[in-house]
């Protein structure tokens, strides 16, 4: 299980984060919603130690972050940041056998070798893993990322934005990929999205978050209401019941 | 993909071997006669050695210190860190002057500058790492900045130092490969082999680091203390580098660049002994124009940056972006 008390993040004299606290639930999609800089990716930045809080403390699974050690918990936790990018000549195949790094310290068994067939084959990315990932389109090179990630075989995934630029069909390949992978391998997966309708299809739990602060947490259900995503993202929001689910309506 | 690459790659590195060896031979024992052998031999194996130790040392720092700055386009050279270590020779036969600064050996004398140069770089890595948040572009274009800062203060301090003093550091400053520093030869090979060993350990984590700083600790590689002991390892190697030959420039942008053509990985353990292995080819090559076909009239290292600017301004408009 992953929380974290207290956390603050102030650049100079200004706070990005302030006093954030929850005890997030072990499995199933975790959605971290907010507007532009409402603290969402320096939370999940904070959580995954890329970057040092100002004050408070994480704990995952029940020990502080600063006590682990940054190879066991590799094992553990993993995030993809925004846009990945590396200049380096690197193939698909070899990226993806990255993510068995934390296991294997750079020499594949052949379980290492099978996972990562496993995360291409679940990526839908076999025929492209002798391409360079400077070959790709955003999409794709986005889904190798993804690919890595999988095959690192992590019990808490963090995803920062990992819709950004797809198009709506790739977005959705991602979020049922994203699903599956919660309900069959029990992961417990941390995605800030700004598309609110994927929020409502897929997630099981929501984080909202308004200038630094966590303003509402609680399953998805209790969030999806007119009156906090007017709150959170200061605009008018319905919220319309559509097939089973909600839907948001924000256009007009 | 994996097997057809493994194979380009070991044809690369059999082809810079044949290549090597025969100008090795070439450069040895061309033009020899009889009577010159008892003078030439000797002299064209010192330099070959300091050849080999120049191109390990300026290879294996040009290649990792792009992988943690993640840039293609700057090197140790590049970013003058041979200026620091011509500052810092400045500063300490300014200080100590020539008399107690000339009695030391000039092993003593270097490995002091070697420990000046580690502790400096350390600073460098303390102050932009943990005050400036780590950003390594930051850290390159200060670098820069401090690159010339540190030549022209070496000019100031030569300028007012004592005349008699001032020839002895230039003997310690101006070493070309016609002029070896051959005292030194043993002390900077056997630095740059430590080196070497001490940085090989840790060639698996820097493929890891290619893939840039939020990602390598992602996957459990302890970000800070490898990217310090690998700026570390880059000061020592520039200072061995340039104690035998003074400072080149542009070799290392010229063969790492050669190299990420020739084998297009990412792998340490391929790409720091192909970068090797083409800097010792070039810097044979050049020695061959420069003895054989210029006549000693123009010296290696200005054929080198002459060749290497040319490429680098190619680089830098292709590239179009640091």
């Amino acid at each position: 299980m992953i929380s974290f008390t207290n956390i603050s993040k102030k650049y100079r004299e200004e706070f990005v984060l302030k006093e954030a606290f929850a005890a997030l639930p072990s499995e199933g999609i975790i959605a971290f919603i907010g507007g532009n800089g409402a603290g969402k990716s320096t939370l999940l930045n904070i959580i995954s130690r890329l970057l040092n809080a100002s004050g408070g403390s994480v704990f995952i699974d029940g020990k502080n972050l600063c006590e682990w050690n940054t190879r066991e918990l590799a094992k553990k936790l993993t995030i993809l940041g925004q846009s990945p990018y590396s200049a380096a000549r690197i193939t698909v195949g070899e990226l993806v056998a990255f993510g068995r790094f934390p296991h294997s310290g750079g020499n594949l068994s052949e379980e290492d070798k099978n996972k990562i067939s496993e995360a291409l084959a679940l990526t839908e990315m076999e025929h492209l893993r002798g391409r360079f990932i400077d070959e790709l389109s955003g999409g794709q090179r986005q889904m190798a990322y993804i690919a890595m990630a999988i095959a690192q075989d992590t019990k808490y995934i963090l995803f920062d934005e990992p819709l950004n630029n797809l198009d709506m069909n790739r977005s959705v390949k991602i979020m049922k990929l994203l699903h599956r992978l919660s309900r069959e391998r029990a992961k417990s997966v941390l995605i800030v999205v700004h598309d609110i309708n994927f929020v409502s299809f897929y997630a099981d739990y929501v984080v909202a978050l308004k200038n630094g602060r966590i303003k509402y947490a609680g399953d998805t259900d209790s969030i999806m209401r007119s009156d906090i995503l007017c709150d959170i993202y200061d605009t008018d929001i319905s919220v319309e019941p559509y097939g089973g689910g909600k839907i948001c309506v924000y256009y007009k | 993909m994996r097997n057809s690459s493994k194979r380009l790659s070991a044809a690369g590195f059999s082809a810079a071997l044949v290549l090597l060896a025969a100008l090795s031979a070439l450069y040895l024992f061309g033009g020899v006669s009889a009577e010159t052998w008892d003078y030439n031999i000797p002299r064209r194996l010192n330099i070959l050695a300091a050849i080999a130790v120049v191109g390990t040392a300026v290879g294996l720092s040009a290649v990792v210190f792009q992988t943690v700055t993640e840039n293609y386009v700057l090197t140790p050279g590049i970013m003058g860190l041979d200026n620091l270590y011509i500052f810092i020779q400045t500063l300490i036969i300014y200080f100590l002057g020539s008399g107690e600064g000339g009695m030391m050996t000039s092993s003593a004398h270097f490995l002091l500058t070697l420990a000046l140069m580690a502790g400096a770089s350390v600073g460098v890595f303390v102050f932009m790492f943990r005050i400036n948040g780590g950003d390594v572009y930051f850290v390159v274009l200060a670098g820069l900045v401090f690159g010339i800062a540190f030549g022209g203060l070496s000019n100031f301090m030569q300028v007012i130092i004592d005349p008699s003093e001032f020839s002895v550091l230039e003997g310690r400053m101006f070493a070309s490969f016609n002029r070896i520093n051959v005292d030194l030869l043993g002390v900077s090979a056997a630095a740059t082999a430590a080196v070497f060993l001490w940085l090989a350990a840790d060639f698996k984590k820097l493929d890891v680091l290619s893939l840039g700083r939020n990602p390598s600790i992602a996957l459990g590689v302890e970000y800070n203390r490898t990217v310090l002991k690998t700026l570390v390892s880059v000061s020592i190697l520039t200072s061995a580098a340039t104690v035998l030959v003074g400072p080149i420039t542009f070799l290392g942008i010229l063969i790492v660049s050669i190299a990420r053509f020739i084998f297009p990985t990412y792998r340490h353990c391929v790409l720091v002994p192909g970068t090797v292995f083409i800097g010792i080819c070039i810097l044979v090559f050049g020695m061959l124009i420069a003895e054989r076909m210029l006549q000693f009239a123009v010296p290696l290292g200005v054929i080198i940056n002459f060749a290497g600017g040319i490429f680098f301004i190619g680089l830098m408009l292709k590239i179009k972006r640091l």
